[in-house]
């Protein structure tokens, strides 16, 4: 072969796998790079065990809380009037006022909070752990006596839900807080009770819980429906 | 005249599969980046506007991370066939360069440079991807804020390599871009 020929045969050899290629990420790759992220994710959480803490030194007590996103919280609320719906599968919904929340053993930590736009700031915060709220009121369980896989959440007009799994909603970080940097919730920040689990980004960390459920099916999740991955964890 | 041979073929696959894996990192981080833009100067809205990269927060995550696998896998692959079949030798900065060597004394620190900030743009890359799960490696950046700050300057590092590698190739012409096409080179 001569050097020409070699020339145009490589030539055509790379243009040809360009062309392949980008037939290829158009067709077939890009339209599921969300799958392979999920399933990494899933990949993560199987090679470390979930149980692993994100602490944090804590900010300065009454620092203010970042403040980011008012989806399901545009309704004004009236605090002392409020209450959560935890539906069950054998009985009538259990509804739990504040009262019921602050009887359960107080639990308090410090993180970095993460948003998964790319900022992070310090939290301290105070609650029940969400396993201790399962525990006090028998929750949690599927027919087969078995844990439900998965929890839902949505605030009280359901224009805000989340949807995580049982394994991170055990976590001893996971709470259901009314406490943050010290201070009782802000009506902005989610008051009066809002779910904190600093082992995934902020989207999972729903404010003003209105509704609490468990299912073995994935219930839905607003911004996994709009593009991002369901499992997000840190 | 004479034809050498200057490139293998295994590493003139890897190259352009290279190309097109490191642009959409750059591009899918930048998607990314806009959402949180807090370094001073990056950037200005009209660069934001020019390649349509506003409020594609969602779109970035998914592509950065899944294509993230290819591209360290291809770096990977890279590392592996440089030492293995002496390629390193070529490319290892040297107190005094061999005249009749492949590579100047300047492509060599720049090619084994690039090389390693590759490698720290990966790891400060699952330093901020898996802050908790990889808490010792984030820690050992320097925290997450700096280990994203690593993240950004390593992409600035690598994107301007990118252009200066660009502009040399079409300065010494079309004897150095064919041999990464073809994989020779003609000398008189």
């Amino acid at each position: 072969m001569t050097p020409r020929q070699r020339t145009i045969r490589s030539f055509a050899w790379l243009l040809g796998l360009m062309i392949l290629g980008a037939v290829f990420w158009w067709g077939w790759a890009k339209p599921r790079a969300l799958t392979v992220v999920e399933g990494s994710g899933k990949l993560w959480s199987k090679l470390s065990d979930n149980r692993r803490l994100n602490t944090h030194p804590a900010p300065p007590p009454g620092k203010e809380v970042r403040v980011n996103g008012d989806i399901g919280l545009e309704t004004p609320i009236d605090l002392a009037r409020w209450t959560v719906d935890v539906i069950r599968d054998d009985a009538k919904p259990l509804r739990l006022k504040m009262a019921d929340i602050l009887a359960l053993p107080k639990s308090e930590t410090s993180t970095l909070f993460f948003c998964i736009e790319g900022w992070s700031d310090p939290l301290s915060y105070a609650g029940a752990r969400f396993s201790d709220f399962l525990d006090r009121f028998g929750l949690g369980k599927d027919p087969e006596g078995g844990m439900y896989r998965y929890v839902g959440l949505a605030t009280p007009d359901g224009k805000y839900y989340v949807s995580l799994d049982m394994e991170s909603m055990l976590h001893p970080q996971t709470m259901l807080a009314y406490e943050l940097n010290g201070r009782p919730i802000e009506v902005e920040n989610g008051a009066p009770l809002r779910l904190v689990i600093p082992i995934k980004y902020g989207i999972k960390s729903l404010k003003r819980v209105g509704k609490i459920f468990f299912s073995n099916r994935r219930p839905p999740d607003y911004w996994a429906e709009r593009g991002y991955d369901w499992f997000a964890g840190l | 005249m004479k034809v050498v041979e200057k490139h293998p073929f295994w590493l003139r696959c890897l190259h352009w599969l290279n190309v097109p894996l490191f642009l959409l990192m750059i591009w899918s981080g930048l998607l990314i980046y806009w959402a949180n833009d807090v370094y001073p100067g990056f950037f200005p809205q009209w660069f934001y506007d020019l390649f349509k990269m506003n409020f594609r927060l969602a779109e970035g995550l998914a592509i950065h991370f899944a294509v993230a696998w290819a591209f360290v896998l291809t770096g990977l692959v890279y590392t592996v066939y440089l030492f293995r079949t002496g390629h390193a030798k070529e490319l290892a900065p040297r107190v005094k360069a061999p005249a009749h060597g492949l590579f100047s004394a300047a492509q060599r620190v720049a090619y084994t440079g690039v090389l390693a900030v590759a490698a720290l743009e990966v790891l400060s890359g699952f330093a901020i991807h898996k802050p908790v799960q990889l808490q010792w490696l984030t820690r050992l950046l320097g925290g997450y804020e700096t280990a994203r700050l690593i993240h950004f300057v390593c992409m600035l590092v690598l994107s301007a390599f990118f252009f200066v590698h660009v502009l040399q190739v079409i300065r010494a012409g079309w004897n150095t871009f064919r041999a990464m096409v073809a994989g020779f080179e003609v000398r008189k």
